[in-house]
């Protein structure tokens, strides 16, 4: 177990290097930063200075080595765009976006296994096929446009919700929360869905599927024969075999709604680090940039390295295994 | 006389299908009493499985039972309800099934799963169901059972998972059980064992078992009567020494003569010329008549011979006389 954890953690930071390489490349290869940092009028002299000052007259090897030593301890520079660290910046910006994906990530499990099941027990009847191809459209309707549809209904039509922004929010020591104030929670409501319906379809597909496949194993046929309850069989027996492979998904999928919640941070105008990207791409905010890649990147590894740390909790067989192949 | 735990009576079991209606089992009869093991035979698709899994109410949809009594201990059981046969299933009927490795939840342990069973049956608390899972373990001969309750199924041997399977099966006592080809998947050496731990418990326990498989071998060493089935039909039914001694069906002497004794030598096995008619395109007549050696006008002709039964053992125009085939082939 131990072995294999450190195996994991590993190929981890061979990823993580790999990355850390394409965030370096960005500052060497899009532009000179001394020639935006130094106006037009400068000398030779000037160039040369802050050349040395930066660094930049190192090999790049030392120049890549330098960079990685300060990522680690969290030091992306000074954001070109707001003259802040960047790190700063990002620690302002991650609550929002931290706490709409968790949120979004719940509901979309939480829904996606309850529909799953529901339709995979039920395979016939209308509201299990009504679900079914509602569930299309969520796959294939493209995530702005759900918002924008959203907007229309909720706040335009309706006026329930509001439509933009995250309402008052509650400073906790550095992290602040839209959780406590009524504003905020109904706030997080249209973004939450907007972000979490996509990965609902597609949790609830997967879970009907993998359900369907479980339910004709031979261990459901025999726990049948032993007379145990539906119930017991397809919550007992098959949901807890549905969902080994579903966890992985689901890991992999908060990962990508925290990636991706660009386009519904920028549709609810949601100031959280998708939308700080955005911003950042538009004037070319190169440290902000980088970051945001490390940052991703860094959590993409680390649910990987979680999920693959849950499989031993769920499955035993994965337990013996390992360890006898340690031998 | 003594009453039999299971009695099939004219059972016939149909998959309405596109291009007509299947009967996978047509006209099935025959009694099991406490204690006693009866063999089903028959080559894949002869409807063996099929008859256990309408017994014991499992038959997928759309196969249904459309006619023919299936009593337990008298009272009969092919009309209840999916909620009441339930609760007779793994109480009262028990099943055994052919893979152990894939028959076992993998997630849950052996103690789970038997505790799980007990409880659902019997009126015990959790800590009683507890023991009363050691003790089946022990009884279907698992060593250090207290130790090992808490393994999981990948934890133990091919062998030794078979004999959880048949603990499971037998923890809520039940009067009868089937194992549907209950070794086919084991090594031959573990497959004796596996056959005397139930003959020993079918004996101790007076539990009836419909003992499913196309291995003559096992019938051989485990069965006390012998139920030949072919193409859905039953073709013989008798002792297990009279059919394998003196077939009187051909397709059982047909059978016979392709399974290897060693009392024969080494003489080549003999086939039975084509292979089982597909059950949408069975002939008319004795559905085994265009492989048989024996077969006269009448048996092509639209009346169906009649039909195997308690009485009448071989549903054959002309069943076998013979006294010496043990000697002659």
């Amino acid at each position: 177990m131990l072995a294999y954890i450190l195996r994991r953690i590993f190929q981890s930071l061979i990823v993580l290097l790999a990355v850390g390489f394409v965030a370096f490349a960005m500052f060497s290869f899009v532009g000179d930063p001394v020639d935006n940092m130094l106006g037009q009028e400068r000398t030779q002299a000037d160039i040369e200075r802050l050349r040395e000052q930066l660094g930049l007259d190192q090999p790049f090897i030392v120049q890549y080595w330098r960079f990685l030593e300060q990522a680690a301890q969290g030091n992306f520079g000074l954001s070109y765009r707001q003259g802040r660290p960047v790190s700063e910046i990002i620690a302002e910006r991650l609550p929002a976006t931290v706490e709409l994906a968790l949120v979004s990530g719940f509901l979309a499990f939480i829904g996606g296994v309850g529909l799953g099941v529901f339709t995979a027990i039920r395979r016939h009847g209308l509201l299990p096929s009504f679900i079914m191809t509602a569930s299309l459209v969520g796959v294939s309707l493209p995530t702005f446009l759900i918002g924008i549809l959203l907007i229309y209904i909720f706040s335009v039509e309706l006026g329930w919700l509001p439509s933009f922004g995250r309402g008052e929010v509650v400073d906790l020591g550095g992290w602040t929360t839209g959780f406590l104030t009524a504003s905020g929670l109904k706030a997080l409501i249209l973004p939450a869905i907007t972000l979490g319906l996509y990965q609902m379809t597609l949790i609830m597909r997967l879970v009907r599927t993998e359900m369907l496949e479980v339910l004709r194993m031979d261990y459901i046929r025999f726990a049948r024969a032993r007379g145990l309850t539906e119930k017991t069989i397809n919550f007992r027996h098959a949901l807890k075999n549905t969902l080994v492979p579903v966890i992985t998904i689901t890991g992999l999928q908060l990962g990508s709604i925290i990636a991706f919640a660009i386009i519904t941070e920028t549709v609810f105008q949601w100031p959280g680090v998708g939308l700080l990207f955005i911003n950042a791409v538009q004037f070319v905010d190169i440290p902000v940039m980088a970051a945001y890649l490390m940052m991703i990147s860094v959590m993409f590894v680390g649910i990987n390295l979680i999920v693959d740390v849950l499989y031993f909790a769920i499955d035993p067989r994965l337990r013996i295994e390992r360890s006898v192949g340690g031998h | 006389m003594v009453q039999p735990v299971l009695s099939i009576k004219s059972l016939v079991v149909e998959i309405p299908t596109r291009k007509g209606v299947l009967r996978p089992v047509d006209q099935v009869s025959y009694d099991i009493f406490p204690g006693e093991i009866l063999g089903i035979v028959g080559e894949s698709g002869a409807g063996k499985s099929m008859t256990g899994n309408a017994v014991i109410g499992l038959l997928e949809r759309p196969a249904r039972i459309v006619s023919g009594n299936v009593l337990l201990s008298g009272n009969p059981i092919h009309n209840l309800s999916a909620s009441e046969f339930r609760k007779i299933r793994g109480k009262k009927i028990g099943m055994i099934f052919q893979d152990p490795l894939t028959s076992l939840n993998p997630l849950l342990t052996v103690g789970e799963q038997l505790v799980e069973t007990i409880i659902e049956h019997l009126a015990v608390s959790k800590k009683e169901a507890q023991e009363r899972a050691i003790a089946a373990l022990e009884e279907v001969g698992i060593p250090a059972a207290r130790e090992r309750i808490g393994s999981y199924p990948h934890e133990f041997s091919g062998g030794m998972r078979q004999r959880v399977v048949i603990a499971l099966a037998l923890c809520a006592e039940p009067d009868f059980v089937i194992a549907d080809e209950p070794t086919t998947a084991l090594d031959v050496s573990v497959q004796a064992q596996i056959i005397a731990l139930l003959k020993r418990l079918c004996r101790e326990r007076g539990v009836g078992v419909m003992l499913v498989t196309h291995d003559m071998g096992v019938i051989a060493e485990a069965a006390d009567r012998v139920a030949v089935m072919y193409a859905g039909r039953l073709a013989e039914l008798g002792a297990v020494r009279d059919v394998l001694t003196a077939p009187k069906h051909p397709y059982t002497y047909g059978l016979m003569g392709s399974t290897p004794l060693a009392s024969r030598g080494l003489k080549r096995l003999k086939q039975i010329p084509g292979s089982m008619p597909r059950l949408g395109a069975l002939p008319e007549g004795c559905a085994f008549s265009p492989r048989c050696d024996f077969a006269q006008e009448v048996c092509k002709t639209g009346s169906s011979p009649f039909i195997a039964d308690e009485d009448a053992q071989a549903a054959c125009w002309f069943p076998l006389q013979h006294t010496k085939l043990r000697s002659s082939k």
